[in-house]
């Protein structure tokens, strides 16, 4: 149906999932489409040594890209702010790579249960030549007929995840035995508690404000992101059926530790510019 | 996920009139089933603040586009679709109502049934959703008084027995309060059924009836000497040795392999992702059908479908869509709309076309023959939807509910003195020069040029003009889209006999819309086809008004006319472009015969 599809690969439990299942959907052949990472340059560390390990084992080609200009300009979460970094570093990357290799389908993890407004994004979401997303013009969506025509300039952003949720991602992980990165296993890690969250300090860019101490603490990740904007959980799932357990307990929403989202339907606003 | 008392995924919509107070109802559902997050609770201002996810809608107060919630119960896991209310949005019930099992149709008790309730209803029946749960909401409102239940589901089972719903199950609840969402109410003693949670848990999903093989091929794998088809099974089950037919060709073949990451499957089942090797090794393409050999689904080019229109523009009988079934896609037209609903009274209108939201019963004529299901025998091989060519907006769903054979029975008859015969002695090729732009654009006056320059070297032509046709052939035809189209279509036919005959077709017609001419494109694709944009600046046409038409549009005698009430669509990329106030018509005519001689029509 595309000329040129890409599998969006956020190293996240998600993006594992999905790549697992076009592995295994193209069997025996490999999947005939090109991975492609938005490196932020603030992701975890460990994020980036299990990319680069999993591509090795895999032999998948992986396209990295980076905003250079946002680097040289020298953004980040720190200096700018978390909506100037993502904006810039992670949804204008997204357009500048996607346009360079002019990738008509844009094929991510992301699902319906993770945030209201994806509630109501399409399997097969149609973005205009500016990568803009429009909720009210959205293609309807019956049986599992989906319409990938394009015109010129248009893209497609697919998401064939959408009716997973955060349970079923880890049922699934735990039954196909998908390696995950270690983040999402709890571990006495050095934390700081800064607006309410608990940040790991990946690297000396987070510098240490008074009165801030690290201190030792059993926490775990739910969702990956750049460092500086994730927060921990506290938690003590060291394994994927502790975290299954520990799920169905939960009292909380997956993405309540992610600084970006927070403000009056932010997630909305940023889907609508262009963001995954 | 397989535990003894999970019963499985069930996939429900919620439907209801505007404040009968769907979205509350899933807010206290998703609360009381304790499956809200606290941080997400805390955020939302009501029940229904939960559900509403787009800003838009918050600010209005309304749900605005099908939504989809999530969530389990120690016993089953839900996928619910919540769609709006108003009458404007059809389309989006029926988009939820596609996948469901099972719909919540909601009735507010101090409203009792309202045309809406008639029109979700009939919609879900339409849609294939066997199951209805009537929730009886606001019964507080009514003092929780029986009687006013009771006259509400008797009055409902009259309508849900002409729809051919069969099995209803009403429960009276107050989402608001909660009861008998997923508490029993004490307030309501003289209940004595389920609540809606338990219900739901225990009511099977959608019958898996046992329907016979049926894989849409998706993809082609082919590596290292390996040749599979991948897709998934759409009906039944299949097994390695299974005789199947792969169709549209017809072929037969066995089913060698069942191939998957995890090693050989013995048996395959609808909803499975698999990878088919067949035994010999048959011609099979993206988009064909592998089908049970014993019982395959119909082929045919022609069928007759409910479509429900879901586009902004009307639907037109006679204009090409493109349509989508299992995983092939052709072009497609209404060929004959045999009615459209009356909804809210059940009643069968004739009708020229579809507006947007509107259901109607028609004929398709589809450029090759595919193979489908009816739709009740099958929901995944017998629902296709429909995209604009221009847009490639999603603008219509059907519903196939029997197959036209009238094509088979009309075989296309040879003849032994062909076109090329006739070309030979008529010393030049065929052609169309179809001749577009606004009335008094200098259409006529220049294809008349044309015409005479070409006699003139002795070729043969004719000359197909709006007006003239409108005499005859198309004298039953006005002039809304509907039969501007059928206007369009009618022409294009007519020039392509011409041109069989062998003859240069001169065809001048406003022909607004960029969609016909397309289609004449296409339909005339054999022979040298050009489009020639007579482009005159709308003041220019009405200021020489040959006929006296911009006047009487202007003064309101006439309607639908184009450029002043009708649109006229301009060419994109047409094959010539006269731009008349800067030429002449000696000049223009040139630039026509140059044209048919660069194209091979004659040296």
């Amino acid at each position: 149906m595309f000329a040129k599809p890409v599998i969006l690969y956020s190293i996240g439990k998600d993006s594992s999932v999905l790549l697992h299942l076009a592995i295994k959907a193209f069997h025996p052949a490999k999947p005939p489409f090109a991975l492609l990472h938005v490196d932020t340059t603030w992701k975890f560390r460990e994020m980036i040594a299990f990319r680069d390990r999993r591509m090795t084992e895999l032999g998948l080609p992986l396209l990295v890209h980076v905003n250079r200009e946002g680097m040289a300009r020298g953004i980040g979460p720190f200096s700018h702010g978390a909506a100037v970094h993502t904006d810039i570093m992670k949804t204008a990357a997204l357009k500048q790579a996607l346009d360079l290799h002019g990738f008509d389908a844009a094929i991510g993890g992301a699902r319906r249960d993770e945030e209201p407004s994806r509630a109501k994004e399409r399997i097969f979401s149609l973005r205009s030549a500016s990568h803009r997303w429009d909720p009210r013009g959205q293609r309807p969506e019956l049986w599992h007929l989906y319409n990938g025509r394009l015109n010129p300039g248009e893209s497609i952003r697919v998401f064939p995840l959408s009716n997973w949720t955060e349970l079923d991602i880890w049922t699934y992980i735990a039954r196909e035995s998908i390696p995950v990165v270690p983040l999402y296993f709890a571990a006495g890690r050095m934390v700081v508690r800064r607006n309410g969250m608990l940040i790991l300090r990946d690297d000396e860019r987070l510098t240490l404000q008074p009165k801030e101490t690290p201190e030792l603490r059993w926490v775990r990740f739910r969702t990956l992101g750049c460092y500086p904007l994730t927060g921990a959980v506290e938690s003590r799932a060291a394994t994927v059926p502790a975290i299954i357990e520990e799920l169905a307990r939960s009292r909380t929403s997956e993405r309540q530790g992610r600084a970006i989202d927070h403000g009056e339907s932010s997630m909305e606003r940023k889907k609508v510019e262009g963001y995954f | 996920m397989d535990g003894g008392t999970d019963r499985g995924l069930l996939r429900f919509i919620a439907c209801g009139s505007v404040d009968d107070g769907k979205s509350t109802l899933i807010g206290r559902l998703l609360v009381d089933a304790d499956v809200v997050p606290d941080d997400r609770r805390a955020a939302a201002a009501d029940l229904a603040g939960l559900i509403d996810g787009l800003q838009a809608e918050r600010e209005q107060g309304i749900t605005i586009d099908v939504g989809y919630r999530y969530f389990s119960t120690p016993r089953r896991r839900f996928i619910v679709a919540d769609t709006p209310g108003h009458e404007q949005y059809t389309r989006n019930m029926a988009t939820g109502a596609s996948t469901a099992d099972l719909a919540v149709i909601l009735v507010d008790a101090t409203k009792g049934l309202l045309p809406q309730t008639l029109r979700h209803s009939a919609i879900v029946a339409l849609m294939g959703i066997r199951r209805i749960v009537l929730a009886v909401n606001k019964m507080d409102l009514v003092g929780y008084r029986e009687d006013c239940f009771a006259a509400i589901v008797e009055g409902y089972a009259a309508m849900a027995g002409q729809l051919g719903l069969r099995d209803v199950t009403a429960i009276p609840v107050c989402a608001l309060r909660g009861d008998n969402v997923i508490r029993p109410s004490a307030a309501m003693p003289w209940y004595r059924g389920p609540t809606l949670l338990d219900h739901l848990e225990i009511v099977p999903a959608a019958p898996v009836e046992d329907q016979p093989f049926r894989l849409a091929v998706q993809w082609i794998n082919r590596t290292d000497g390996f040749r599979g088809y991948a897709g998934t099974v759409l009906g039944g089950s299949v097994r390695p040795g299974d005789e199947v037919v792969v169709l549209p060709s017809g072929v037969r073949a066995r089913v060698a392999r069942i191939v998957t990451y995890e090693g050989d499957l013995e048996r395959a089942l609808a909803g499975q992702a698999v990878t088919l090797t067949l035994e010999p090794e048959v011609d099979v393409g993206r988009g064909d059908v592998i089908a049970a050999a014993g019982a395959p689904p119909h082929l045919s080019d022609q069928f007759a479908a409910h479509i429900v229109w879901l586009g902004d523009a009307p639907m037109l009988p006679g204009r090409p869509y493109l349509l989508r079934l299992g995983t092939a896609t052709t072009a497609a037209t209404v060929s004959e709309l045999k009615h459209r609903l009356d909804i809210a009274s059940g009643s069968q209108r004739p009708a020229k076309q579809l507006a947007p939201n509107d259901i109607g019963l028609a004929n398709l004529s589809l450029d090759r023959a595919l193979p489908f299901d009816t739709y009740d025998d099958n929901r995944e091989t017998g629902g296709f939807i429909l995209i604009d060519r221009l847009t490639n907006a999603t603008v219509g769903a059907g519903m196939i509910r029997f197959p036209l054979r009238r094509a088979a029975n009309i075989a296309w008859q040879d003849f032994t003195v062909d076109k090329k015969a006739r070309t030979a002695i008529k010393g030049h090729r065929p052609a169309i020069l179809w001749f577009t732009g606004l009335s008094g654009s200098g259409k006529s006056t220049i294809a008349d040029g044309v015409e005479r320059r070409l006699t003139a070297l002795g070729r043969h032509t004719y000359l197909l003009d709006g007006d003239n046709v409108r005499h005859g052939l198309n004298r039953d035809l006005g002039f809304t889209d509907a039969d501007r189209v059928e206007n369009v279509r009618r022409v294009i036919e007519t020039a392509r006999l011409m041109a069989d005959a062998g003859l240069i077709v001169l065809v001048s017609f406003i022909s607004p819309f960029r969609a016909e001419r397309r289609l004449a494109r296409e339909r005339l694709a054999d022979d040298a086809f050009l489009e020639i944009f007579v482009d005159t600046p709308i003041a220019e046409c009405e200021r020489r008004d040959p006929k006296g038409l911009y006047h009487k549009a202007r003064v309101g005698e006439l309607r639908n006319f184009t450029g002043i009430d009708s649109a006229y669509e301009a060419p994109e990329a047409p094959d010539l472009h006269l731009h008349t106030l800067e030429m002449t018509i000696d000049e223009e005519v040139d630039r026509i015969v140059e044209a048919l001689q660069r194209r091979g029509v004659f040296d």
